[in-house]
Parts: C-alpha cells; structure tokens; sequence
C-alpha cells in the first residue's frame, strides 16, 4: 500500500497540475460500453430465440418457411455495406470529403437494400399467414431479426444525419469522432448478422 | 362528429370518462390534495418569478452536482409517494380479518403492493443511489464533471418522466395489479387486459434508457476522467462501488429493456412468448427478469456498502481497514450476483442439482460481505469514533444488516426456502437488507454530503430522532413480519381469517407509523438546517475531517469542482495532502473548459411522457407524433457544436478569491 | 408457528434444517454484533484512555480470519445444503414416513393430483375415481404424490404443516412427495399472487386415519354429481371463497388434458404439439389449424387476432388456440381444414409425418 512518505525530502510533494488538464476523450469507451449493453440486448433475443426456436405450435417450421438464396443475398449486401463503409473511412483518413460522402451515400444504399429485402420477406411470411402470432417460434424469429432491423434503420438514419453534418461542416475533428462511431456501430450489426445468419437460418434450414 | 365511436376511439383510444376514479372517494381526495399543492408550489415559482432561474439553473444544468441534488429530491418525493402505500398496505392487513374486509378492495390493494414495490426499487432507491454517485463521484476523482455532461441530464429527465408516468396512473386509469415484477401469464392481456400493466411497462422502460445510459457515463467517467496518479487501487472505496454497481447497471439493464420488450409484444402485437397457447414459456419471463432483478438489488447496496466505508473512517478518524480485500469483496460480489438469480424460484420444480448450484453460489456472496463488515469493525477497532449523525446511522446499519443477511442465508438453503418462499418472513428479510442497508445508507450519506452541496450542516438533533424513529420502527414493523413468516403467512393477501395474526399485523403497523415519524422528522430536518443554516455553516469545504478529494474544495463546489486538477499521491488524498503540508494555490489561476447547459433533456423527457402516455392508451397518433418529434429533436441536437466555453480566468480568480477571503475570516 | 411445528415428516426436516443453519449463522453473527457494540462503545471520542491507531489498516493475520471464518461457515452450510436440497427434492419420492420409520410394505401411495383454478383448489383423486374442491383429505403415515398444474396463472401449492411449497403452472406438471404423520385440520393456501380472488384461495388439509380416509372417500363417492369435461369447463371459471364441495366420479382423461392445455373441446394438446414440432412442425397447412372463440364460444375461423391492429376489445376477450388435428364432432378447426378454412394446396407432405406421430 501507498503510505504517506513517498516524496522524498528534498522535494516538496506536488498536489495539483498548475496546467490546465485534458483528460483523454472518453467517447469511444462509452461508446464501446453502449455497443455492448445493446450486445447484450441481442443476447437476450438469441437466448429467447433458443429456448422458442423450435416451439413451432404444430405450425410451419424454419425449412419450409425461410428463403436461403433471398437471405445469402441479404447478407451479402450487409456484408458489401461493411466493406463499403471502410472505404468511407479510408477516405476520411486521406481527409477527402468527396470520397467520404460518395461511400457513405453507397453504404447506405446497401442498408436500405438490406432492409427492404427483410421487409420483403417479413411481409411475405405475414401474407403467408406466417406472423409474429402464429407460434412461439415465429415470435422469437421476427423479435430477433426484427431488432436486428430496426438497428440497421436507426443506422442509416444515423448515417444521412453524418452526410447532411460531414458535407456542411466538413471532416471536422467531432464529425470525424461521429464517423468513427457509426463506423464501429455498422460493424457491429454486420457481427450480429453474422450470428442470426448462421444460428437462425442456416441451421433452421439444414440443421 | 364526436358522437362517431370511430372518431372519438382514434383521438383518445382506449381512453374515457370513466377511467377517471371519481368512484374512489381516496383517490379523489389525494387528487385534490396534490392539485391544492402542485397550485402552491407553481404560483409560488410564478409569485417569485424563479421560473427562468430554475430554466437556466437547474433543468437545462449539466452539472453533475446539480442532477445530483436533483435525483435526492426525486428520491424524497418519490418516498413519501412509496412510503403512503406502505401504510395503506399496513393499515388494511391491521384491521381486515374474518367480516371486517378493510377499507381496500382487492382491486385497489392490489395496485398498491404493486406500485409500492415499483416504486420503491425504481423510483426511490434507483435515485437516490444514482443521485449520490453523481453527486459525488467526479468529486472523489478530481474531474470537473463526467464523461457525458448532456446524457447525465438526459438521463435524469428520462427517470423523472418515468417517475410522472407511474403517478400518472393514480389519476388516470389505474396502476398494474401484478406484483412488482409483472409474471406472466397474469400480466398478460388475457388476464390484465386493461392499462395498469402498460403503465408498468412504459414508465419502467422510459426511466430504463435513464438508468442505462447512466451507467455507461458513469463507467466512462471512472475509468477516463480520474486524477493524475489515482490508479485504480487508489480509488476511494465509494468510487470503486460506484464502478462495479455502473458495470452491474450496463450488464442487466439491456436485459430487463428486453423482458419489457417481450411482454409489450405479447400485450400489443399478439405474440406467444409468455403464453402457453402457441408453444411460448411463462418461466423464460420469471428466468429473464431475475437476470436482471437480482443484481439489481447489488446495484443498490454496493454503492451503499462504500458510502459506509467513506463514513466509518472519516469518524473514526482512522485509514479504512483492509482497503485491498474491501476492493476485492466488492469485484467478487459484483461477479456473483450474476449467477445466482435463481434463487428467486428454488419452487418452480428446476431438479434439485440446479437449486444447490444456486442456493451454494448465494451463500458464497455472504462470505465478501462478511469480509466488509469485518473490515468496518476493524476500522472502529483503535479509533476516535465520532457519533456525529452519519456515524450513528452506519452503527445502527451494521447492527440491523447482518441480521438481514443471515435470513438472506437461510432463505438460500433450497428446502428451508421451500417453506419461507414467498412469505412474510421473504418480505421482512428483503425490508431488513433495503432498509437496513440501502435506506440507512442513503440516509447516512445525505447527512454526510449534504454540506458539501450546501456549505452547511444538517441539524444534529432532528438527524437522530430520524435515526431512532426509523431504526426502533423498522424493528417494531418487520420482526413481526419474520413471526407471521413462520406462522406461514404469505404475501400479498389482502384479507384474514385467522383472528391470531391480527395482533402481530396492529404492531408491524404500529411500526410503520413510527417509521413515518422518522421520514417527518427528515422533512423538519431539512426545513430547520435551511431556517438556521447560519449557524450551521461550514465555510472550510471540510466540517467532519474528510478523507478524500470531495472535502479538498469549497463547499457547494464552485461549477468547475477544483480550480486546479488535484494529483493524487494516496488512496485517502486529501487526508495525505492535510498530513504533508498542502497550502491551497492562490494565483496562477487559468481559464476553465466546462460543458454548455442544453434544454434537450427535459425536452425528450417530456415528449417521452407523451409518448408514453399515447402508447399506453393506444392513442396511436399521439405516440406516433411524440415519437417522430423526439427524433427529430434527438437528431437536431447533433446539429448543436457549440457544446462548451471558457469560464473565463477572472471568474475563477474572483470564486477563488472569495473562498480565501471566507478561510481568512474563519482563522 | 406451524413452520416451526409442523405435522408432516418433510416439513420437520425443513424446520431442522432452519434451525441448524440459524445455528450455523450464528456463530459469526453473533461475535459480529456484540464486537460492533463493544468497539462502538469503547473507541468513542469520548473515551481518550482508548487507544488510537490512525494508520493502522492492515493485518494480514486478521484478513485470513475474517475471510476464512465465514468461508468455514459457508462450507459446512453448503455441504448441508447439496446433501438436504438433494434428499428433500419434492420430485423425490419419500424412503421413510417419519425419522427411523421405513415406508411400510403394504402402504402404497396415494395420488393426489392437484389443480390451481381461479381462484379455488381441485384436488383429483384418481386411484378413488373421485374429486374435491377446497378440501384435500389423506391418510396419515401414508406417502401422498402430488400432481401439481393449473387452468392458466400461476399460483404456488402449500400447505405449511406438511412441507413446503411447490409452483402449479399452466400448461406444466409439477410434483410433490410428503406425507402427513398427525391427524388434523391444516391449512392450505396458494402462496403466490395470482390475482383479485388470491386472498381467499384456501383450502382444509385433513389428515385423517386410514378409516377415516375411506369413510371420506365413501362420502365423496356418494355425491351424484361427476367431474366431466363441461362441468370441469364450468368450474374453471373465476369464482372466489368456493364453498366445499365433491364430484363422485371422475373424467380419467382430465388431469393429463388440464395439463396439456386441451380440457376444452377442440384444442389441440401440448403433448401432441410437441410430438408435431420434435417431427419440424406442422408444415405450412398447419398455419390455418388456428381457432378463435369469442367470449359466446362463437368459433371464428382463422388466424390469432392482432390486438393493436384487431381492436382493444379482441384482445381480451377472443381466446386463440392451436386447432386439434382430430376431433370427432367436428368441433375443431383441423376437422374442417380442408374444406372451409383452407383455399391453399396443400404441401401434402407437410401433414403426413404429423399424422403419423399421433
């Protein structure tokens, strides 16, 4: 333990910074806390959607229900938009605003693509009769992949709202802090998705 | 027009004349009482024209100092409301046996146990523990405020909206009549179809995001924003408590948005996850909600167990025992009361290996907290104590906890909880810990901090009538309740037929009133520090001999805390600079970087409250717009840059000069 | 304090075992409070013949004790614990009917299987081929499984002087072994909230002689009145303060459709749901075998109703359930599958494996 008699005696004991301090930025650690409270919020989905996965109510089951070709398609897109959304930051980093808005702008094509082709398929399975309401299964698969959804959303409003700020104020060092942020959060999701490809679909269907 | 069903259903949903209780002559008579003071109170701010200071001061304030002091009052209203349903719920069980059926029928006693406990846990502790460590972590640290000076006000304003929605259901509508954690299938809409669960929900989910992100600034804050040369093992032990419970927060939080989350869809969109019709598992919720529920309840006491520790060896004038094993009982408890959350439903039939894992694991917690209390004993061994009122309230908690916490062992044992489960002998044992611990804690902690938000002391002698009022009550009030326990008394009955219990029912009563003589002497305490407040000033910034780097400044702090950053050297600063001869700088004095006042907290609280309020009583228009407009407002804020300035280097020499020409006139 | 002095084997050894943990606890809490009080009294400011040590904070002798006594504690209390929570496991069947006395060779057990109704007690006897509401009558010194479930809440089964609680869940079957070794009225209660009737959810546990025990067997017997399906359905309605009353004759089938969420007409059992999902669910015909009734057992065909899109007042007051497969009145759902209900081809396949795991 520390005790009282660490300075030594030729020198007086200093107790406060004359100069102003900068403590470090703390956002990206909050911002790493806040991805993984919202982890945690998946993990509960996950762990829900693995105890109902497979309650099905006498009601249609993963293989006659999901759509593997539509949904590899999906994820590409996901996948395409996390690699698209590298290229924005690599551009950030060369300082080209041009180049920034043009990826970003292309990032969020794909995630508009993505979430269309899951609204395609969540109306489909709904007209089929295939609801939220038919089974404990089909209640954990649209609360899972629906939250998934709606995180992808949130981002792509997000992502306009940086354009609109990065395209005014240009590659300011808080809109570069932002672009970081969003940077981690799309990847992120792309990690989630990740997850519900591979546990919800591919072993629903050849599981 | 509005005689059209279709139209009137579309603007007011589920909403009508009759949910208003005009047939409930208590309700009517509160609501009246509430509208005559809430009259007082705003034509008073209106009278003094303090509406653009409380604006510009206090609602728009970032200042962690000030949320703070604002989620203790939160706290104290809140009690008052919590602590009226403590008495109804006493008073009814006192008189209704065998014909007498008490003056609450089930319908309304049953919202009240709920809202009791809700409130107590959500709206009372929830605050009044955030408050302190708000209040008094970045002061501990030597920071000028915490890491998200916004979301911090953010936060507090989502908890204050929560807070309005439950007490929004006492006039509008009614309140949930589930218990305080809502288990399905009765709080499914087959069984509750009406609104008092989604009033649970909303307000709960609403002061969640709060809780959450709060705890995420908090953590931040701890880990980015301390003192040069405060490594983590010099952290004041209230810090290091405020840590673990912040870690707890984001690691549970997002669990119980989720059980909500579930439950609102079953309610709402119709899905199966918590009814048996369509293959869902009322047990997922009961297993969800303990995830989060029991660390809740570590959440709590944590950072109570280090307001005690601050208080012990601030008077006992003495270094706290043991700080490495004190640090390390905190991390192990923070780890278990993860893993030990079934022990909330040993009797729900999970095999008798699962019960011991969990009953074992819950014992094993006991064995850290143990460790604390020997390390608090062994702080008063071979001290100078002084019985000043924080002091008092820590001795009479030591006594009171471990009491609680050996009922907490016995209750961990797998078939003695067979028989326990559930009974008044639970409900004196969780009464014994949250009282004995957390509410002595908060207690302590107020009288203990209150000068350094005020630059003056709390009145001695109201202090300890409320200490004896609240310890001789809590005991009249709750051993009572471990006898019925064992005379296998359960929960939540509302009505008698053995005529035998009555007599330990009209004691536990007794005690409650006794109880609520000590929350009327803390309200006389606070009113009779303000009236005589100066006699009772502390102009040092250190009336009790202060340890750590809180009591380095003056008192209230000036906005930016300390003038210069402190460096730290010991685990107990400002106790060694005391010691080596720290003469406090009187020039060199440079302008401060500190956080702009924003309105878009209250803003989003409010809208918040309406959306709420909307989704709740399917007015879908209204949600969808308060929705869409607490978007458009959380997305304008973005737009905001201009987050911060200079306090200017004049100002701070003008405080600055102030406080030394204060400590000149005290010496 | 019947915790504390109960009549039932299971419930004494529950009493021991609080009162040897107590013990247990004790010989910690105990120094614990008297050293708060003695060092709080002796180190008062006060008191300057005290010593004063402001800078004495370790001692790693004293660390060890104050970490290993309760550790020491929590070992002896946690091997009590796996061994009692292990040989009082309610699922457990009994080995001994009371300290020192084996199970008598020709004792057989009685079943009791119980049922949470709101908010009343049925306690169906099925060896006797009788039932009761509000009154659960057994022989002493006889092992008693109980059968635990209820019509939908959850609700808690209790009775204090025999042994300890254990949850009745809709849709689940919970157990519970023990026996009763002093005749008696005892109470029994729901223990866990389930609702406005809660309060009054009691019921008489009389342990009773072995004649006695078939004297109200005989009693029960001679009621006219049989616990079939309709009058199970009647009975299941909410009601509250239930007097005591019997039912001579008992529907074999019931507990098990009880327990399976099918005591009504034209539901589908949880049992042969499961039997369908284990085979991959229903396939995609099985997404119109959904039945609606609405509070006039009016059947309305199709799919389960969107509370927020369906209105309010469907929500609660139209129950949704899975159709069963095969219904001999053509009550059900599945018995019009093909016909109105179902406009779509079929996936003939979907059905079949289904069919045939029933």
């Amino acid at each position: 333990m520390a005790s009282n008699s660490t300075a030594s005696a030729t020198e007086a004991p200093v107790f406060y910074q004359t100069e102003e301090a900068h403590p470090p930025s703390s956002t990206m650690l909050g911002f790493w806390l806040y991805l993984m409270s919202d982890c945690l919020i998946f993990a509960a989905l996950f762990a829900t959607y693995g105890v109902l996965g497979r309650s099905y109510a006498a009601g249609p089951g993963p293989k006659e229900l999901f759509d593997l070709p539509l949904v590899a398609v999906n994820t590409s897109m996901l996948l395409f938009s996390s690699i698209t959304y590298g290229f924005a930051m690599l551009s950030m980093e060369r300082g080209s605003k041009g180049g920034t808005l043009g990826w970003l702008a292309i990032t969020g094509l794909f995630g508009v693509a993505f979430v269309g082709l899951e609204l395609f398929e969540f109306t489909h399975l709904i007209m089929e009769g295939a609801g939220p309401q038919r089974s404990a299964f089909l209640s954990s698969f649209f609360t899972l992949v629906g939250t998934h959804g709606v995180h992808v959303t949130c981002g792509i409003i997000w992502l306009i709202t940086l354009m609109v700020q990065v395209s005014r104020l240009g590659l300011t060092a808080a809109n570069k802090r932002r672009l970081m942020c969003l940077s981690l959060f799309w990847h992120f999701l792309d990690v989630i998705w990740i997850g519900v490809f591979s546990f919800v679909y591919l072993m629903g269907v050849l599981g | 027009m509005f005689s059209n069903p279709d139209v009137l259903k579309f603007i007011f949903g589920k909403l009508s004349f009759d949910s208003l209780p005009f047939h409930e002559p208590i309700l009517v008579a509160t609501f009246i009482g509430v509208m005559i003071g809430g009259i007082v109170v705003l034509g008073g701010i209106t009278y003094l024209g303090k509406w653009g200071y409380l604006w510009r001061e206090w609602i728009t304030s970032v200042d962690h100092k000030k949320i703070g002091i604002m989620y203790m009052i939160l706290g104290v209203i809140m009690l008052l409301r919590g602590f009226a349903d403590a008495l109804m719920m006493r008073g009814q069980q006192a008189m209704a046996f065998g014909e007498n059926h008490g003056y609450l029928p089930p319908h309304h006693y049953d919202q009240v146990f709920t809202a009791h406990g809700v409130i107590m846990i959500f709206f009372v502790a929830m605050p009044f523990v955030t408050g302190l460590m708000n209040f008094v972590v970045p002061l501990q640290i030597g920071a000028r405020d915490v890491s998200f000076p916004f979301l911090n006000n953010f936060s507090f304003w989502m908890t204050v909206a929560g807070a309005i929605t439950v007490m929004i259901s006492l006039f509008i509508g009614e309140f949930a009549r589930t218990g305080w954690l809502a288990y399905p299938p009765l709080s499914g809409i087959a069984y509750s179809p009406d609104v008092g669960v989604d009033y649970y929900i909303w307000s709960l989910q609403i002061a969640g995001i709060g809780t959450t992100l709060s705890g995420v600034n908090l953590i931040a804050t701890i880990v980015k924003m301390r003192a040069q040369g405060m490594t983590l093992m010099k952290m004041p032990v209230f810090t290091w408590t405020a840590l673990c419970t912040n870690v707890l927060i984001v690691a549970t939080f997002p669990i119980l948005t989720v059980t909500l989350a579930l439950l609102t869809l079953d309610r709402y969109v119709g899905t199966n996850f918590f009814t048996t019709e369509f293959g869902g598992n009322a047990m997922l919720y009961v297993n969800l909600i303990w995830i989060w529920g029991h660390p809740e309840v570590y959440i709590l006491i944590l950072p109570i167990f280090g307001v005690y520790s601050e208080i012990v060896s601030t008077f006992c004038g003495k270094r706290l025992f043991g700080y490495t094993s004190m640090v390390y009982a905190t991390v192990v408890i923070t780890i278990l009361s993860y893993i030990v959350w079934l022990h909330h439903f040993f009797t729900m039939g999970s095999g008798a290996s699962v019960n011991s894992f969990f009953g074992i694991t819950t014992m094993i917690i006991s064995i850290p907290t143990g460790a604390k209390m020997f390390n608090w004993l062994f702080t008063m061994y071979k001290g100078r104590i002084r019985f000043e009122t924080p002091m008092i309230w820590t001795v009479g908690f030591m006594l009171t906890f471990v009491i609680g916490g050996m009922t907490g062992v016995m209750l961990a044992v797998p078939p003695a909880d067979f028989v326990l489960h559930n009974s008044l002998f639970l409900i004196a044992h969780f009464h014994n810990v949250i009282i004995g611990g957390v509410v002595f804690g908060v207690f302590a902690g107020i009288n203990f901090w209150f000068p350094k938000a005020f630059g003056f002391k709390l009145d001695a002698f109201w202090g300890k009538c409320s200490f004896w009022f609240w310890l001789i009550g809590f005991y009249f009030a709750f051993m009572p309740l471990y006898v019925l326990g064992l005379m296998g008394v359960t929960r939540r009955v509302s009505h008698f037929d053995d005529p035998s219990l009555q007599i330990w029912f009209v004691v536990a009563a007794f005690g409650a009133v006794l109880i609520a003589a000590g929350i009327g002497c803390f309200v006389l305490q606070i009113f009779f520090s303000i009236k005589n407040r100066e006699k009772l000033r502390d102009v040092t910034g250190d009336p009790w001999g202060g340890r750590t780097l809180e009591w380095s400044t003056s008192s209230p702090p000036p906005d930016y805390n300390f003038a210069f950053s402190p460096v730290v050297r010991d685990q107990d600063a400002w106790w060694d600079m005391k010691q080596n001869g720290y003469v406090r700088p009187l020039e060199g004095f440079k302008a401060i970087h500190m956080p702009k006042n924003t309105g878009t907290g209250a803003i989003l609280g409010a809208l918040s409250i309406a959306f709420g309020f909307g989704m709740i009583w399917h007015i879908w228009w209204l949600a969808a717009v308060m929705f869409l407009a607490m978007v458009v407002v959380g997305i304008g804020h973005t737009f905001n840059y201009n987050r911060d300035f200079h306090i200017p280097a004049n100002e701070v020499i003008e405080a600055e000069g102030k406080r030394t020409r204060l400590l000149g006139n005290q010496a | 304090m019947v915790v504390m002095n109960p009549a039932g084997d299971i419930a004494v050894q529950q009493r021991d075992l609080i009162v040897v943990s107590t013990i247990l606890m004790l010989i910690i809490i105990i120094p614990v409070m008297a050293l708060t009080a003695f060092f709080a009294w002796k180190y008062r400011q006060g008191n300057k013949s005290a010593d004063y040590a402001p800078d004495w904070h370790h001692s790693t002798k004293l660390e060890v004790v104050i970490w290993s006594a309760p550790l020491a504690i929590i070992i002896a209390l946690g091997a009590i614990t796996w061994v009692t929570t292990h040989t009082l496991d309610p699922y457990r069947p009994l080995d001994r009917i009371a300290e020192g006395q084996a199970i008598p060779a020709d004792v057989k057990p009685l079943t009791v299987e119980v049922v949470a109704l709101d908010w009343k007690w049925l306690f169906i006897y099925p060896e006797q081929g009788i039932a009761s509401v509000n009154e659960l009558a057994a022989p002493v010194n006889t092992p008693i499984n109980f059968k635990i479930t209820s019509s939908g809440v959850m609700n808690s089964f209790f009775i204090p002087a025999l042994a300890g609680q254990v949850y009745a869940m809709g849709g689940m079957e919970t157990k519970l072994h023990a026996v009763i070794n002093k005749p008696g009225d005892f109470e029994g209660f729901s223990a866990n909230y389930s609702g406005a009737g809660f309060s009054d959810m009691r019921f008489t546990f009389k342990g009773v002689s072995q004649a006695d025990f078939d004297s109200w067997v005989a009693k029960v017997k001679s009621d006219s009145t049989g616990l079939s399906r309709d009058n199970y359905l009647t009975l299941a309605k909410p009601s509250e303060r239930e007097p005591v009353h019997y039912y001579g004759t008992v529907d074999n089938s019931l507990f098990s459709a009880i327990v399976n969420n099918c005591a009504e007409p034209g539901r589908m059992c949880m049992s042969d749901m499961a039997a369908i999902d284990a085979m991959g669910g229903g396939g995609m015909a099985g997404i119109y075998n959904v039945v609606n009734r609405d509070l006039n057992d009016k059947l309305m065909p199709g799919r389960k109703p969107v509370p927020v899109l369906d209105g309010d007042v469907a929500a609660s007051t139209v129950k949704s359930y899975v159709g069963s497969l095969c219904t001999p009145t053509g009550q059900g759902a599945g018995g019009s599958l093909t016909q109105a209900n179902y406009s779509k081809p079929v996936e003939g396949a979907a059905l079949a494996p289904a069919a045939s795991a029933l």
